[in-house]
């Protein structure tokens, strides 16, 4: 196999070592795409163009298919978060115990849908499929702390707590 | 590792625990760290050295009731306290040795008399990151009794024997599978663990990952020798980073024990377990879908034959079993199989975890034996519907299953009868509804998921559900028409038929199996223009009569 050349790195960011760190640890095999692109977004927050033409590039992988990967999995995104992010679950326990209205009031208050970040990148807000903490039913996630049992009241003071801020 | 080495770990550890007077356990799951176990579990540390009593306080696993939680539970008594508070912690201490902390007790007798703990028969007992905790409730007994004892076949054949089938929903005979993979010629093979529990509304092998991760290895490590592989994935959704780090702790502890890795056992059995992520897609759940994530495509299913025990991950033999699964192993064969004959009905052997959630008094984890009927698990183990409403269905199964109605509760549960119902036993979730929710609706919520998880390969998912969706939006708002109707119960039909998955083949259920005992409510929101539960908005009905 002729050696290739390492693709160069996007930036200067320290980061990168980190994304490397996970490809050379896999070999950097191609069945390691969808683990280095976990990397990338936990690392950067989200996936951009750059990232993915670079992890595709040094996997020798289409880039066709690292942005077909991408796209595929709803835990991809890619456009950055906003500064905060709410998540409301929108698994089926949820689903019978009223999210739905939930996400409703949150759209109100915040004036964007699911999957969208307010204009001053303040505040994303996200549905999930399942959390996995049904029995706490509605769940909302608040940058990635569980909260159950949430009423409408609790959810609208946070967003707007995040929105003075 | 020995069997006498693992055996004196085990006294070790058992006269470890043994110094201490009383063992406090938190449960520090999902649910009950959402409430604050964390600070519960650091105030109980405190409490209990200024008490001067010699107390072990221990994080565990998911305990089960999940509503009543934080809960702690004080051993040798067994008390179990729910609900409570780092203020409380102190009270707990001074308790040690004296009468309970009455008004922090909990009665809740009923919720566990019912259960039978296999797969869950460790959590709430260990702590689920250090292997000797594990070891000392005879961990990793079955794995090195098997490479020292059996034959590959003998395993295969005993798993046969016992009757296990796939609790991942389908119920394929566990043993078959096995076997399959054991004949299948190569000298590459692989074992996989479907930790994608992508049914949302359960929870049951997240709590398994999380409580008791070295269960799935050491069950995993048995398939392996039975079948003749020498390594493993488990593949495991990003959305819980807990079961993540739980596995990779116990991964990396199984290791430096020599249960993982070259010449397990002092045999020549090498085996080794590699974490691969999910990101997000239900149709991973489906064997070929999830063989295609792990090798870092788009999970996209593909026609069987040949099935993945003939070509499987990197077109080599590959077996796939469910985490609850795996988890049934090691008790199976450390016991014998009359033992787990003897839990069950005729059909379905041994026990089944259920994630027990919705409109219901005791939401939780429970594990029931197999025949156990439904009216059992939801009125007595679950407590009832609560805040006087009214029981309307349950539904098990996720998208792919049904709702049952009240009149079909008294039969007992097994893969067969929930088929013949119009669900399946699916991977463990039960919700409960109450009239306060719309069959039509919940119709609707159902098709949605399938409709945004339909991978789009094969046209009549990903044309078929969009269509489904869409006549059961009209019927939702009130524009729906009686041909809406005829139109949709065909395309059901042909949804089912035609897809190429399960994911298509079953996303119908939940429409067939409401019109089948809900029929009315139907014809309510198209005929009368009625939403009896209150759901649906019928806005747009007003406006076209106006």
């Amino acid at each position: 196999m002729p050696v290739l050349t390492p693709p160069t790195l996007p930036s200067e960011d320290k980061r990168w070592k980190i994304v490397n760190g996970t490809m050379r640890k896999n070999g950097y095999a191609r069945h390691a795409l969808i683990e280095t692109l976990h990397t990338v977004q936990s690392s950067f927050g989200y996936l951009d163009d750059d990232a993915i033409r670079y992890v595709a590039l040094s996997l020798r992988v289409p880039l066709c298919r690292a942005y077909g990967v991408a796209t595929f999995y709803h835990y991809f995104t890619l456009k950055p978060p906003g500064k905060h992010t709410a998540t409301v679950c929108a698994g089926t326990a949820c689903y019978i115990k009223g999210a739905e209205k939930l996400i409703a009031a949150a759209e109100t208050q915040l004036g964007i849908g699911p999957g969208q970040t307010t204009p001053d990148g303040e505040v994303s807000l996200m549905t999930a499929r399942c959390v996995g903490a049904c029995s706490r039913a509605p769940v909302a996630l608040y940058d990635g702390e569980v909260v159950g049992e949430m009423t409408r009241g609790q959810m609208l003071e946070r967003l707007e707590r995040w929105e003075v801020e | 590792m020995t069997l006498e080495e693992l055996e004196q770990i085990a006294i070790g550890a058992r006269r470890e625990n043994a110094k201490y007077d009383y063992e406090v356990n938190v449960c520090m799951d999902l649910a009950c760290a959402s409430q604050g176990a964390g600070a519960l579990k650091d105030a109980l540390v405190k409490a209990a050295e200024a008490s001067g009593k010699t107390v072990l306080v221990r994080r565990t696993g998911c305990m089960g009731p999940c509503s009543h939680g934080p809960l702690v539970r004080v051993d040798p008594d067994e008390t179990l306290y729910s609900r409570v508070k780092p203020a409380d912690a102190e009270r707990i201490a001074n308790s040690l040795g004296g009468p309970p902390a009455a008004e922090l007790q909990c009665d809740l007798a009923e919720y566990f008399d019912k259960q039978v703990r296999v797969v869950l028969e460790n959590a709430g007992y260990i702590d689920p990151e250090k292997i000797d905790d594990y070891i000392s409730r005879d961990g990793y007994k079955a794995l090195l009794t098997v490479l020292l004892e059996m034959t590959p076949n003998g395993v295969v054949h005993r798993i046969t024997e016992s009757g296990l089938r796939g609790r991942g929903g389908g119920g394929y005979p566990t043993g078959l599978k096995w076997g399959t993979v054991a004949k299948a010629s190569g000298d590459v093979k692989y074992v996989v663990c479907n930790g994608d529990e992508g049914d949302p509304g359960a929870f049951m092998d997240r709590s398994v990952m999380e409580g008791d991760p070295h269960r799935v290895i050491e069950g995993m490590a048995i398939a392996a020798y039975a079948v003749g592989a020498s390594k493993g994935f488990i593949y495991v959704r990003a959305e819980y980073p807990i079961a993540v780090a739980r596995l990779n702790t116990a991964l990396r502890e199984a290791r430096r024990n020599g249960l993982l890795g070259m010449g397990i056992g002092n045999t020549p059995f090498n085996f080794d377990v590699e974490i691969r992520l999910g990101a997000g897609a239900f149709v991973c759940g489906e064997e070929t879908a999830l063989i295609a994530s792990i090798e870092g495509k788009r999970g996209i299913p593909t026609p069987r034959p040949p099935y993945p025990a003939a070509s499987g991950l990197f077109g080599k033999p590959t077996l796939i079993n469910n985490v609850e699964t795996y988890a049934n192993i090691p008790p199976i064969l450390r016991n014998s199989n009359k033992w787990f004959h003897g839990m069950g009905s005729e059909r379905s052997k041994g026990t089944k975890v259920f994630a027990l959630t919705g409109k219901i008094a005791n939401t939780g984890l429970v594990e029931v034996p197999m025949g156990i009927t439904l009216r059992e698990i939801i009125e007595v183990i679950g407590g009832g519907v609560p805040d006087g409403h009214t029981f309307k269905a349950v539904q098990t199964g996720g998208p792919s299953g049904g709702c049952i109605p009240d009149e079909m509760l008294d039969v007992g549960v097994s893969y067969d009868a929930l088929l013949k119902m119009g669900s399946i036993m699916g991977s463990g979730g039960m919700i409960v509804m109450d009239d306060s929710s719309c069959m039509v609706n919940v119709a609707r919520f159902f098709i949605e998921f399938c409709m945004t998880e339909s991978c789009g390969k094969c046209i009549p998912c990903r044309a078929g559900t969009a269509q489904m969706y869409t006549l059961l939006t009209r019927m939702c708002n009130g524009t729906g028409t009686m041909d809406d109707l005829a139109l949709l119960e065909d395309l059901c039909t042909t949804v089912k038929e035609a897809s190429l998955c399960g994911l298509g083949q079953t996303a119908p259920n939940p429409i067939l199996s409401t019109l089948k005992y809900f029929r009315n409510e139907y014809i309510d929101h198209i005929v009368h223009k009625r939403c009896t539960a209150g759901v649906c908005n019928m806005e747009a009905a007003v406006e076209v009569m106006a």
